[in-house]
């Protein structure tokens, strides 16, 4: 188990290297990195010691340990837009984002779950159909058109624009319930699936003829089973998320990090877009190392191969 | 057996072969070229007068730019699509086929692909370089390959054990002839399924792209293009974005009906659920 664990970090950091490695190579030959990074307005000295710094005249594997030097001491570079670090940027837009995001995984989960638990129960019933049929519904749905739709809908039948304010309630639902819809629809599909395996499992008849009720047998026995690979998914689904939440923001005009992305990439803005490419790498490989440690903890079966 | 195509999947069917012919012939079925502007004539609602599904801000014929549009993305779909699936599945084979430092290579690839979102990626190099068609169709064809490498290896690595590969390397047969030859036509259909699950997403993310204005730029449009710029007069001017939009959706959600059924033919397996 502890050779596990430790293949499973070596394989998490070197992937960030690589990762790390390959935003280095794009940065240093798409132009000149030292006036990408420097603070904009900066006089010719600075650009200067930003190339001594990063060693632009020396080979580029020293140039390579330069940068990863700069990355060790929380210097990611400076954002053409404001002049402020990078890092700063992009943690004056975090919380709205998380807020976002999170929203919108609570709403698909809230809602995804039950309706795929219900299908799974009256498995090729019309509501079975229908919930199956919303799951490829939600998946096909561009976001940016159905966030569009919804502002639509708001402006002609209740004469508001919505995402206009991120205080009010359905300001954020209608955003959340955008981002979420595709979420919703995976864990939807999920759950019917996982709990049709489950149930007619050999424990499952064990159970019964236990004379255990149906109740019981299906929050006792199958739920806790068919939840197992939800971990997984939910893991899965943040690629996602980060995905859509760079579309959906910009449709609500929520000031988020998919926002400033967007924006930082129209205006060339490379320290910016650097930084937010390494957060969303670290997110997802520490996400993805998680979902794998915590199989350890929730499934036994795991731990003793 | 005989074949039964349920009643979805046909409307599903006949959706795309309208949108494949829209997409060629289509601009027959307007007097305007897509680029002609018209001054007197903007925004101007559908079924006005020789304009049946009206006018942009430019007084461009929206019918006409519907046919290029559609056919941009239908191109950059199938394209994209098909770059990423030989991609993904070559490495994936060589991974399986040459193991040792080749395949860790492969397979660290494969993570770091994993650990970021395609569009991420995109935004990243549109970032760096000049946005170019070439570069833009490059960027869609990276989707999902890891996955295509990913199922490929697995799928190549357990044939291998199979009789058959023995076999014909008993009777002497070379490598590119037991991989090209006999393992790939065994392992093909799990990348044609793989096809079909990739082939909407490969639609969204252009049109997704195109509707930041990072993708398909003007004066060339695409359906996602056309939904960019009408965006800004959505309560003023609908149809600017919700034709295009209703047919980049009904076409990803025909696709991924037709995929849907054709997994549940090509693969016993998961007809159960």
């Amino acid at each position: 188990m502890i050779s596990y664990i430790g293949l499973r970090l070596i394989r998490a950091v070197v992937t960030l290297l690589i990762t790390i490695t390959l935003v280095f190579i794009f940065i240093r030959f798409s132009g000149d990195p030292a006036a990408a990074l420097a603070p904009p307005d900066a006089p010719q000295e600075v650009i200067d010691q930003y190339r001594e710094a990063l060693g632009l005249d020396k080979p580029l594997w020293s140039q390579y340990t330069a940068y990863l030097g700069q990355l060790l001491q929380g210097d990611f570079g400076y954002s053409v837009h404001t002049g402020l670090p990078s890092v700063q940027v992009f943690l004056a837009r975090l919380p709205s984002t998380l807020f976002l995001g999170g929203t919108a995984l609570a709403v698909a989960l809230a809602a995804g779950l039950p309706l795929g638990a219900i299908a799974a129960l009256n498995r090729g019933k019309p509501i079975d159909r229908l919930v199956m049929g919303f799951s490829v519904f939600a998946f096909a749905l561009p976001n940016f058109l159905f966030g569009l739709v919804i502002i639509l809908i708001g402006a002609l039948v209740f004469q508001t624009y919505i995402g206009s304010n991120p205080d009010s309630f359905l300001d954020v639902v209608f955003p959340a319930l955008t981002l979420g819809l595709a979420s919703m629809g995976a864990f939807a599909r999920f759950a019917r699936s996982s709990l049709l395996e489950t149930i007619n499992a050999p424990f499952m008849v064990a159970a019964e003829a236990r004379g255990i009720g149906r109740t019981r047998r299906l929050l006792r026995h199958a739920v806790p089973n068919a939840s197992i690979p939800l971990v997984t998914l939910i893991g899965l689904s943040l690629g996602g998320l980060i995905a859509g939440s760079i579309v959906t923001e910009q449709v609500f005009g929520w000031p988020g990090v998919g926002q400033l992305l967007v924006r930082s990439v129209a205006t060339r803005d490379i320290a910016t877009v650097q930084f937010i490419v390494l957060a969303v790498a670290v997110t997802m490989i520490l996400a993805n190392l998680i979902v794998d440690l915590l199989y350890l903890v929730i499934d036994p079966r795991i731990r003793s191969k | 057996m005989k074949l039964q195509i349920p009643f979805v999947v046909k409307c599903a069917m006949g959706f795309v072969a309208l949108f494949v012919a829209f997409a060629i012939f289509g601009q027959w079925l307007s007097p305007y070229e897509f680029r002609e502007t018209s001054l007197l004539n903007r925004l101007k609602p559908p079924g006005t007068e020789g304009y049946i599904l009206g006018t942009d801000a430019r007084g461009r014929d929206v019918l006409v730019r519907l046919a290029v549009g559609a056919q941009i993305t239908l191109i950059v779909a199938i394209v994209g699509t098909v770059i990423g699936a030989m991609l993904g599945s070559l490495l994936g084979i060589i991974a399986a086929a040459k193991r040792g430092w080749t395949e860790n290579a492969i397979v660290a690839a494969i993570d770091v692909q994993a650990s970021l979102p395609i569009i991420v990626v995109a935004l990243f190099v549109l970032a760096m370089f000049d946005n170019s068609f070439t570069l833009f169709l490059l960027l869609i064809g990276l989707t999902g390959w890891e996955v295509y490498a990913r199922l490929m290896r697995g799928a190549v690595l357990s044939a291998k054990e199979h009789g058959y590969v023995t076999a014909v390397r008993a009777l002497g047969a070379s490598p590119a002839r037991i991989y090209l030859g006999h393992i790939l036509p065994n392992v093909a259909s799990i990348a044609l399924v793989q096809f079909t699950i990739n082939l909407p997403l490969t639609i969204l993310l252009e049109t997704a792209l195109s509707f930041l204005g990072l993708g398909v730029q003007p004066p060339l449009t695409s359906l996602g293009q056309m939904m960019s710029e009408g965006r800004d007069r959505l309560l003023t001017a609908w149809w600017l974005t919700l034709f295009p939009g209703t047919i980049i959706f009904l076409l990803a959600l025909s696709v991924s009906l037709i995929g849907d059924w054709l997994r549940d033919h090509l693969d016993p397996t998961l007809k159960s659920r």
